[in-house]
Order: structure tokens, then C-alpha cells, then sequence
């Protein structure tokens, strides 16, 4: 950046002409998608910050990784798979929840990380100028590669389970994307509500709760009537989970409810983006 | 034009205060957005509320142009507005109204620390900085051993900063800012903090990044001694408004004189509202000095005694072990302590209004303007900062006026007096001149009583 900024601001001072300007802002603004690749570099940083720091001083390190969604299967194997019998797609049930389970976990670290993150990092947003979009956005991608650990162990149940995915499994890099896509919607409304109002910090986890019931993790969507597949399908996740089974076990493929999914994702993200840019302006006055 | 750095038009900016003390709750913004059209029907009661919103000013209406390659000081008491306008230059916060013209890169002296993990190594962290200061990967690279080498920090490059020493964590933090390179450098108050070689290393790196790169360099600093010594010019806030802009002396000056209120002795001088730090359980609310000599009207006099009368609030009956009153020079600097602490005594305060009178039996200082601090704490009690209940950095200002010899009606020159006593006198013999000491002079340090 230096010296090409530099030649930049160089020529502008010839011309006479502002390097910037800071001004008060309209209510509204568009995303300065220029600064934010200016700052890609700190984007790395703050996710590998994020992804070192997680497991520093603890017994288990990256076993964390493997053990949440592991043991989270058991208990549903256990629970809804074997004694409420509910129905899996004809597949061994531990399998079918273990491939929701894994973007369900990593939708649930992006989103309570990232709804978390401005506020952890007050002390730098008030100090120090960058795009504060790249706070969120580190926080997302910190949750891949907890999200590859347990991919490892996807792999050893196919094997275990004899499931040869199809083709289909190529279309897992775009469900995952949406995934994260989602996290980083519902993450941006929540870290700049969070700014405002610390009730969002206590209303996470029972959200995260909530969420979990409403996407089809330890039950199929098959489940869910026909006439309400259509609004089942606003919940961003349903498309994931049904994408991720579909891709994986190659049994139902996911119908129209994923395009209702992935309308949702890019509503709910460009809101959460001008509502993110919005609180932006106000941020280090009121955190 | 082609030489400017910043410029400043119009340039202000609007808190609010009071309200703004605690968080909102959802619950709250919820009602107060039901109550809208309720308080639209009642027009009276929509228009008090505005009138009672606390709005402050904490910039208004700032014009001025800084040159490249200046070095200009920023000066002003606590709270007139000298940290949001470096917040609003680097656009950490929005102006309500005016602009400014931001001519280059700029780059911040962050507070010590900032943007530091812990858990990172000293190595990790530098990456982490720089780029959080806006420098890029192959740049911090390059100069990754200077940063390294400035910070005397080889040998636990790998070692996680928690491990640092605090002195070690912050040569390591001042380092990697030091070495940024922006045209504009923003320095906040950031020397206050560190042994005095360090700070000099410090002053010395701003010097160098000023004087031989030319870069534009905003020092805001209480400390006046590194003021006069690094800025060119110097500028004045005061309550958010430009109180004066020029060369550093003419402003250095006019802020020392204009920034005390001068107090008349012998009257009270009411302290209540004077900015300050402390937890406040125990806080002073009015003071008055005087010499106890009705011919100089009660005036503070060199070489004189000085009495203080404290009126104190406290809000339960306790024991104060340090109270003090101290006396400073016109840079900040502390001349004279009259701390109880040091002569052992102890004050028994009762719940309400408390007076204490101190009085220092001979004022060893020139004719002059002197600042008065006033503080109570208790340090040998409690250890953490929490021990200090009210310190006024600065309470009000007082001339200390020449000392008049009663007898001969005349004032020697302008020299301090000493204590002294003349022990003997003794004839020798020339040969005995070599050991002489005929008379000896014992001079005792200042003394106070309570």
C-alpha cells in the first residue's frame, strides 16, 4: 500500500485535491469494498489470531474439535436415533446426524463469535482506525478450521458406514459457504445490536438453542408437512443441512426449499451489512 | 496548498452525556419507541425532553491548517477535547459537523498494549500490529529486525507476551509503532507510561521521524518539558474550542497562565466541581490559603509560613493517613509536598464536613504563579489504585508574592531563603587554615506541620 498510496496522495496534493475527508456521514452508506481489500492482510491476522488463541492452554487443544460433534452425536444416536426412533432416510442414524451436525457447529461458532466480537475488541475499535467489518468477518472464518477437524472424522465414518458419496459431494464447498454466509448475516445484525445493547450477549446461547431445533439436525426435513416446507426453508440452515445430506449420503435432494434458503441468506446478509455499516459510524462513541 | 497536511473547516463534534452512563436495554429502546406517538400528542412534554437531553460539546467549530514536515503540540486540560479531535483525524469517530482534509497516510502511536494477545508471541504480535496499524506484510518484514533490535527484545522474540516484562511489553508495543510509516503520525499521551530511558528513547525516535523522514507529526502530551522540546507549534483546546494556535512558547504561556482560575487568598475557593480522579468517598469540596498576614492581604509569601483550610465531604467517619497539599511550577512539575504521610500523622474524618487546616511554616519558593494539588489517600492500607479516594490534579492557582523584611521594609533578591543556623565561630592559626571551617552552614530541608 505504502507506495502506490503514496504516489496516489502525492499526485491528489498536485492536483490539490483531498486524500480523504472525514465528514459526517449520511444515515446510510455503501461498503467500501476498496478499503476492505486494503486491509485483507489484518483480515488473516484477526482469524489466525482467533484460531491460535482458541485452544492456547488447554488440556484437550484440538480435541475440542473432534469431541463436541462427536459426543453431540452420541447423545442424539443414543436419544433420537435409538429410543425415540425417530426416522433417519434410511441411513445408519449416527452418520445422518453427523453430517448436519457438522455445519451446525460451525454455523454456531461463526454466528456466537462473531455476534461477540466487536465488543471483545472494544478496546482496539476505539483506538485504532480499520474497517470494522473485518472484526465479524475474521470471526466467521476462525470457525473452518474447527470445521476441517471434524471433517477428518467424517471421513473415517463413511468408511465405517461403507458410504461411497456421489458426485454431489462437490457441491459441499457452496453449502459451506452458505453456511458461513448465514453465520455472518445473523453475526453482523447481532455484534452491531450487541454494541448498543449488551442483552444480545445473554441472548446468544439460547438463540443458538433455539436455532438448532428449528433446523433439521437430529430429525429430517422430510418430517416437516409439505405446506410449510416452503416457510421452513427461510431458516438459511435448513438448505445447508439438507445440502450437506444430500451431498454426503445422496438420498433426497434438496428441493425448492434451498432456493428459499439461499434467498434468505443474501436478504438477511445485505440488511446486516447496511445495518452493520450503519451502527459503524456511532461505534466507538457508544461501545 | 501543495504543502498542507491537514486542514481543519468547521470541524465539530457532539456527545451525549448523562444518559449515555449506562447501556441501554432492549426493553428500554422498546418503550421509549411506544412512547413516541404518546409524546407527540403531549407536545409539551415531548419539547421538555429535548430541552433535558445533556448534549456536550466535546469539539466545536475547530479551524486550522497543520503544514507537512510540522510538529505540532496539543495541549489543553483533561476533557477539552484534545483526544476526540485526534479520534476524529484518524476516523475512529464521525465529526457531527465540518471536516477534515486528511493530506497522506496516517498512522497512530497507540496507547501501550493495544492490539497485543497475550497468549501471541512477541514475534506473532509484531505481524499482528502492523497490520492492525495498516502496515503490510513484506513491509513489516523488511523491518522486522529494526523493530526487534529498537525493542531489545531478541532473545524472546518466540516467547509469549504474557511472559514479557511490562518493561519488555512496552519497548516491544512502542516499537512496532515507532517504525510504521505514515506521513501524519498521531501521538496520544503515549510517554506517560515507562522509565525515564525509555521515554527519552522515545522522544529521541519522534525527533528523528519529525527532523530528517519530514513527516507531520500530532503530539498530545501533558507533559509540557517534551512539548517545548519536540513542537514547532502548539495548539490550545479548551472546553473544545480553539484557545489559541502559534509557537509553542507564546501557547505554552498562555496556557499556563489561562488555565488556572487565580484564587484571592483567604477566600474560599470552591473545588467541588474541579475535574479530578479518585473513587470520591472522601473528597475535598472548597479550599482557602493564607499567609496569616493582613499587610500583603493575606498573599502567599516567599519564605513565609502558608496556611491551607480544606473543607472535606466524607461519607463515613474514617482514618485518612495522606493527605496533601502540594505546590507546583508552571510546568506541571511538583515543588513542594506537604503530605501528612510524612510526618507520620493521621486524620480522624466524621460522616459530613470535615475542616482540616495544614500549615507550612516556611514556603520556600520564588515570587510567582504557582498550581495547587490536592490529594487524600490511603497507600499503606490498601495497595491498589482503589486507595486513592480524591485527587485534584490541579485545584486553583496562587501568586506567591516577595517576602517583606519587617525591619527593613526591603526584600533581599530574588533567592529562596533557607533555614540556617550560625553554629560558632572559632580564631585559627594560618597554619591551620588548610582544615578550615570556621563557619558552618546546616541547612535543613522545608518543613511542614500540621
Amino acid at each position: 500500500m505504502q507506495s502506490s498510496s503514496h504516489s496516489t496522495s502525492e499526485a491528489m496534493r498536485a492536483v490539490g485535491r483531498p486524500f480523504a475527508r472525514r465528514q459526517a456521514r449520511p444515515g446510510w452508506v455503501a461498503i467500501d469494498f476498496a478499503e476492505l481489500w486494503q486491509y485483507r492482510e489484518l483480515l488473516v491476522f484477526y482469524a489466525i489470531r482467533d484460531i491460535k488463541v482458541r485452544y492456547k492452554q488447554t488440556l484437550l487443544g484440538a480435541a475440542w474439535a473432534i469431541l463436541q460433534p462427536v459426543l453431540t452425536m452420541v447423545v442424539f444416536s443414543i436419544f433420537f436415533g435409538r429410543l425415540a426412533g425417530v426416522p433417519s432416510d434410511d441411513v445408519p442414524y449416527p452418520i445422518f446426524a453427523f453430517c448436519a451436525l457438522l455445519p451446525w457447529q460451525l454455523f454456531a461458532y461463526a454466528l456466537t463469535q462473531s455476534s461477540n466480537s466487536l465488543v471483545e475488541n472494544r478496546q482496539m475499535l476505539t483506538k485504532v482506525y480499520f474497517p470494522r467489518l473485518i472484526v465479524p468477518l475474521a470471526s466467521v472464518l476462525a470457525g473452518l478450521v474447527d470445521f476441517a477437524i471434524a471433517c477428518v472424522v467424517l471421513v473415517g465414518m463413511t468408511l465405517y458406514y461403507d458410504i461411497v458419496p456421489g458426485w454431489g459431494m462437490l457441491t459441499l464447498p457452496f453449502f459451506t459457504l452458505l453456511a458461513l454466509a448465514a453465520a455472518l448475516a445473523v453475526g453482523l445484525w447481532l455484534s452491531a445490536l450487541n454494541v448498543k445493547y449488551r442483552d444480545v450477549r445473554y441472548a446468544i446461547p439460547f438463540l443458538a438453542q433455539f436455532w438448532l431445533f428449528i433446523t433439521p439436525v437430529a430429525y429430517s426435513s422430510t418430517l416437516v408437512p409439505d405446506k410449510w416446507q416452503i416457510l421452513y426453508g427461510v431458516n438459511p440452515m435448513v438448505g445447508v443441512v439438507d445440502g450437506f445430506r444430500w451431498a454426503l449420503l445422496g438420498k433426497t435432494p434438496p428441493g425448492p426449499m434451498l432456493v428459499v434458503s439461499m434467498v434468505a441468506t443474501v436478504l438477511l446478509l445485505a440488511g446486516g451489512l447496511f445495518f452493520f455499516r450503519r451502527m459503524e459510524k456511532s461505534l466507538a462513541d457508544i461501545i | 496548498m501543495s504543502d498542507l497536511a491537514i486542514q481543519v473547516k468547521g470541524l465539530s463534534k457532539r456527545f451525549r452525556i448523562g444518559k449515555q452512563d449506562r447501556y441501554p436495554t432492549i426493553r428500554e429502546s422498546l418503550m421509549r419507541a411506544a412512547a413516541v406517538p404518546l409524546r407527540a400528542i403531549r407536545f409539551w412534554a415531548a419539547a421538555q425532553n429535548t430541552a433535558s437531553a445533556d448534549w456536550i460539546w466535546a469539539l466545536r467549530d475547530l479551524d486550522l491548517e497543520v503544514k507537512q514536515g510540522e510538529v505540532l503540540g496539543i495541549v489543553g486540560r483533561n476533557g477539552a477535547g484534545k483526544s476526540t479531535f485526534l479520534k476524529v483525524l484518524s476516523g475512529i469517530t464521525e465529526p457531527t459537523a465540518g471536516h477534515a482534509d486528511i493530506y497522506g497516510r496516517i498512522g497512530s502511536l497507540l496507547e501501550v498494549g493495544t492490539g497485543f494477545h497475550m497468549e501471541l508471541t512477541g514475534r506473532e504480535n509484531i505481524f499482528m500490529n502492523g497490520a492492525l496499524l495498516g502496515m503490510r506484510r513484506h513491509e513489516i518484514r523488511r523491518k522486522f529486525d529494526e523493530i526487534v533490535g529498537f525493542a531489545e527484545t531478541e532473545k524472546f522474540i518466540d516467547t509469549p507476551v504474557k511472559h514479557y516484562s511490562s518493561g519488555m511489553y512496552l519497548r516491544l508495543a512502542f516499537a512496532v509503532a515507532a517504525h510504521l510509516d505514515p506521513e501524519i503520525l498521531i501521538v496520544d499521551e503515549v510517554l506517560a507510561v515507562g522509565d525515564i530511558q525509555f521515554q527519552r528513547k522515545c522522544l529521541g525516535k519522534m525527533q528523528e521521524v519529525s527532523k530528517s523522514l519530514g513527516r507531520t507529526v500530532l503530539f498530545v502530551s501533558h507533559n509540557m518539558d517534551a512539548i517545548q522540546r519536540l513542537c514547532s507549534k502548539c495548539l490550545l483546546l479548551e472546553n473544545g474550542e480553539l484557545a489559541a494556535h502559534g509557537e509553542t512558547s507564546a501557547v505554552l504561556a498562555e496556557y499556563v497562565s489561562n488555565d488556572g482560575r487565580k484564587a484571592i487568598a483567604n477566600e474560599w475557593i470552591d473545588v467541588s466541581g474541579t475535574h479530578r480522579t479518585g473513587t470520591g468517598e472522601v473528597r475535598f469540596v472548597a479550599v482557602q490559603y493564607s499567609s496569616l498576614n493582613e499587610s500583603v492581604a493575606f498573599q502567599a509569601c516567599s519564605s513565609g509560613p502558608l496556611e491551607f483550610r480544606l473543607a472535606i465531604v466524607s461519607d463515613s467517619s474514617r482514618t485518612i493517613e495522606s493527605l496533601a497539599v502540594s505546590i507546583l511550577d508552571a510546568s506541571g512539575k511538583r515543588l513542594v509536598n506537604a503530605d501528612t504521610v510524612l510526618i507520620g500523622r493521621s486524620i480522624q474524618l466524621c460522616t459530613g464536613r470535615n475542616l482540616v487546616r495544614l500549615r507550612i511554616d516556611k514556603l520556600h519558593l520564588n515570587p510567582g504563579g504557582y498550581g495547587v494539588a490536592l490529594w487524600l489517600a490511603n497507600p499503606r492500607t490498601a495497595r491498589s489504585a482503589r486507595s486513592v479516594y480524591d485527587y485534584v490534579e490541579f485545584a486553583f492557582e496562587m501568586d506567591v508574592v516577595p517576602a517583606v523584611s519587617e525591619q527593613f521594609k526591603l526584600s533581599p533578591s530574588a533567592a529562596v531563603t533557607c533555614d540556617f543556623n550560625l553554629v560558632d565561630v572559632t580564631w585559627q592559626d594560618e597554619a591551620e587554615q588548610e582544615s578550615r571551617q570556621a563557619v558552618e552552614m546546616r541547612e535543613t530541608g522545608p518543613r511542614t506541620a500540621l
